[in-house]
């Protein structure tokens, strides 16, 4: 049933994949966690220029105190989660096989505040972006594009449209759902501010139809603030990957956004739900994206929960916390299950982007075997970029970038519904990937 | 801890198989095969055990002798190859030219060409059309009457050893006087053995697209545009459709994954393509049947129609708003 403050997405996407939801932690109210011993912080947790350490080894920090920065504009600063000692400065092998620098600091146990933490001062759009850009947010629903960068509106773009993404389609997940359960006033004063301080007129919040009470809590506190006339809730099929940026404008603007191109050019800026309750959080405390909710679920972990983790905690604190494995995990992933990535250990710590971690059972998860493609067409169905991944995978082997153009290989963006659906059981995300990197390699000459 | 294992992404996956699907196309031959033993008696089954050991065990072989793996005879394809082609057999066929015509689709249009997802042909059609000029009489010019039913005495010639008939579309050709459409319908006049009985036929494609293994866009566009040529020629499209190895080819031949598009423009392409083959075929052609040579073009085409017809992608220009 419609109430006053929401309504329906306008159009459905083609393609996609009919995922299991396996949202069973959804009730389990968030923990906060304490500050583990150490944390590691990799000096890139987001897309853009990496980050250079602006403290040494033996330094003493303090809780939200900057430790790396870049004069770069694609870029965001990395606090200090913890208080303690900064013990060693080193290199650090993203998951993406790229190697950059991490601090390493040793909690004193104290989690003192930095006393250069102060409630940001706003007079206009400079002064946002200004403070957007220091609470080093970026989007921490798995991409991690610096937040500032998107809201920075050029001259002469037209954004009318704010659209706040709370799809979470991924299965497991439950952080987005826990944030609009907690924290429904930051939420919807976070959008009012975006929307006050760089003058977009409209925002639509999509929530998929699995989590009514998210959908109704947020469609009452917008009728209570007599903002429905500006914000809305728009309630979206629960169907992967409505979550993607492309698909949720689609759904929820019913714009498409062109080919190679961004939301802004079809007036429309997203931000991610949480994102925008930690932004609300720093124009409030002055306190910046030091920590963040976390899901911890899979059939291995003894007790899934939500978890208010310190950045940079690592995996094995996080699941030490949850009271460890029932049965050893095959697959560890931070992340969801359809896009995130699968880790080597329990060292891998918490980054800005990662809201899950699944320490997953081999009956829960899958290997890839690399059958031979039968053709059966599955993947050119459920490819919500009406991309033919088949096709990419095979000019990406013969390392064509002529026809990787041709079949528009740089518009995947990885949402392994192709995978998903292989009977072959292809590892076509690998494969895409693959084919973007010859495409891309070819453009560059 | 034991090791993790790390793949590239996704982590779940909807639990379909290649096995699988080849095992729903097993299933839904079955009802075209129990009417073809009902219709033309239990040499049905004789030839069909034939045609798929002959299939499997030329798999294993020729795999073995490429040094392959040879798990493969374990997926149901060389299964449905051997079914398929036993089906569109007359029932007086030599055991060993069934077991032949097996032997060749797997080995020369299958294996030879790099195995399962790899043949550019059908093997089944390929094997058969093969068999057919190897060996024309027994395989266009005898056909057995049904056990059952008017066609059943409707015997034209009789020779020491086989009594033969001629199959509806041939008497059409004629002229002569065909079987009633039920007689069509449930199966009971001369023919291939598993194309006569269009109602086990339809019972196998529904279960088929029940199951999703098959999209209909290539059956309903090859049959339709078949119908529709022969209606605008002047004859009764109900006896095309009964008749001849129209719906056994549309729902279980044209629709082999390998051998047509992928994608939707492409599928449609590819049935129109195969319905103007067959009219064309069976209206002017000295061939009473043309669905073979129909599919068997189109698969020679499929990779270029796949390249012209390729989709839009999400937000190019020329694409769906």
């Amino acid at each position: 049933m419609l109430m006053r403050g929401m309504r329906k997405a306008i159009h459905k996407f083609r393609g996609g994949a009919h995922v299991p939801h396996h949202k069973d932690t959804a009730e389990l109210e968030s923990v906060r966690m304490p500050a583990p011993a150490t944390v590691v912080l990799p000096m890139q947790q987001h897309i853009g220029a990496p980050c250079t350490p602006t403290v040494k080894v033996g330094d003493q920090v303090f809780v939200g105190q900057v430790i790396g920065d870049s004069d770069a504009f694609v870029s965001a600063p990395i606090h200090a989660p913890i208080s303690g000692t900064v013990k060693a400065i080193g290199p650090f092998l993203l998951s993406r096989g790229v190697s950059v620098e991490a601090i390493h600091i040793e909690s004193d146990g104290q989690e003192t505040l930095w006393e250069g933490i102060t409630k940001p001062e706003i007079n206009n759009k400079a002064d946002f972006l200004k403070a957007v850009r220091a609470s080093g947010l970026v989007g921490i629903g798995g991409a991690g594009f610096p937040t500032h960068v998107k809201l920075n509106i050029r001259e002469g773009v037209t954004v009318d449209t704010l659209v706040i993404n709370g799809a979470e389609c991924e299965p497991y997940i439950t952080s987005d759902y826990r944030e609009v359960m907690e924290n429904a006033d930051h939420i919807i004063n976070g959008i009012r501010r975006v929307m006050e301080y760089t003058g977009i007129p409209n925002a639509l919040i999509g929530i998929e139809n699995n989590k009514p009470k998210a959908i109704a809590l947020l469609a009452e506190k917008i009728v209570a603030g007599g903002l429905e006339d500006r914000i809305q809730v728009v309630e979206l099929p629960s169907h992967y990957p409505y979550g993607a940026e492309k698909m949720l404008v689609y759904a929820t603007t019913g714009r498409t956004v062109p080919l190679g191109g961004l939301p802004h050019d079809v007036g429309v800026v997203m931000v991610n739900i949480s994102g925008i309750a930690i932004l609300d959080d720093y124009l409030d405390t002055g306190i910046p994206l030091i920590r963040k909710r976390v899901t911890v679920a899979g059939k291995a972990i003894a007790r899934p929960s939500n978890l208010i983790v310190p950045i940079g905690t690592s995996i094995q604190d996080v699941v030490d916390f949850c009271g460890g494995y029932n049965v050893e995990p095959d697959k560890i992933v931070a992340g969801g299950p359809m896009m995130g990535a699968a880790k080597y250990d329990g060292a891998a710590p918490i980054k800005k982007q990662d809201n899950s971690i699944l320490c997953m059972t081999s009956d829960e998860t899958f290997a890839p075997i690399d059958e031979p493609c039968i053709r059966c067409g599955r993947c050119v169905d459920a490819c919500p970029m009406s991309l033919m991944p088949t096709m990419i995978e095979r000019y990406a082997r013969l390392d064509n970038p002529e026809m990787l153009k041709k079949l528009n290989a740089s518009a995947c963006m990885e949402c392994g519904s192709c995978a998903f659906e292989c009977p072959a059981r292809r590892p076509l995300v690998q494969y895409l990937r693959q084919g973007k990197q010859v495409e891309r390699k070819a453009v560059a000459k | 801890m034991n090791k993790l294992t790390v793949t590239a992404s996704p982590h779940i996956h909807s639990g379909a198989s290649t096995r699988r699907i080849m095992l729903d196309v097993v299933i839904a031959l079955i009802p075209a095969l129990i009417a073809a033993t009902f219709f033309f008696g239990t040499r049905v089954l004789l030839l069909t055990a034939a045609t798929v050991s002959a299939a499997i065990l030329a798999e294993m072989a020729s795999r073995m002798v490429m040094k392959r793996d040879t798990d493969t005879i374990y997926d149901f394809s060389a299964v449905i190859t051997g079914l398929l082609l036993a089906l569109s057999f007359p029932v007086s066929l030599p055991v060993w030219q069934a077991a032949l015509g097996a032997a060749i689709a797997i080995v020369v249009i299958k294996q030879m060409f790099g195995g399962l997802g790899q043949n550019f042909v059908n093997p089944a059609i390929a094997g058969r059309l093969v068999l057919m000029f190897s060996f024309p009489v027994a395989l266009s010019a005898v056909w057995t009457p049904p056990l059952f039913g008017s066609a059943a005495d409707a015997i034209t010639t009789a020779t020491s050893d086989v009594v033969t008939t001629a199959t509806p579309l041939a008497l059409l050709a004629e002229g002569a006087p065909l079987p009633s459409y039920w007689e069509l319908f449930i199966g009971a006049h001369a023919g291939s053995m598993g194309e006569t009985s269009i109602l086990a036929l339809l019972i196998g494609a529904a279960y088929l697209l029940w199951r999703r293994v098959i999209s209909p866009v290539i059956p309903v566009t090859f049959i339709g545009t078949t119908l529709l040529i022969v209606t605008l020629a002047g004859e009764d499209p109900l006896v095309h459709l009964m008749t001849g190895a129209l719906v056994i080819v549309a729902f279980f031949m044209a629709t082999d994954y390998v051998t047509a598009p992928m994608n939707f423009k492409g599928r449609v392409v590819f049935g129109v393509g195969c319905g103007i083959i067959t009219a064309l075929i069976r209206l002017f052609a000295a061939l009473p049947e043309g669905v073979s040579f129909a599919v068997i073009l189109m698969n020679i085409l499929t990779p270029h129609i796949e390249t012209l017809t390729q989709p839009k992608a999400f937000g190019q220009k020329g694409g769906k708003d």
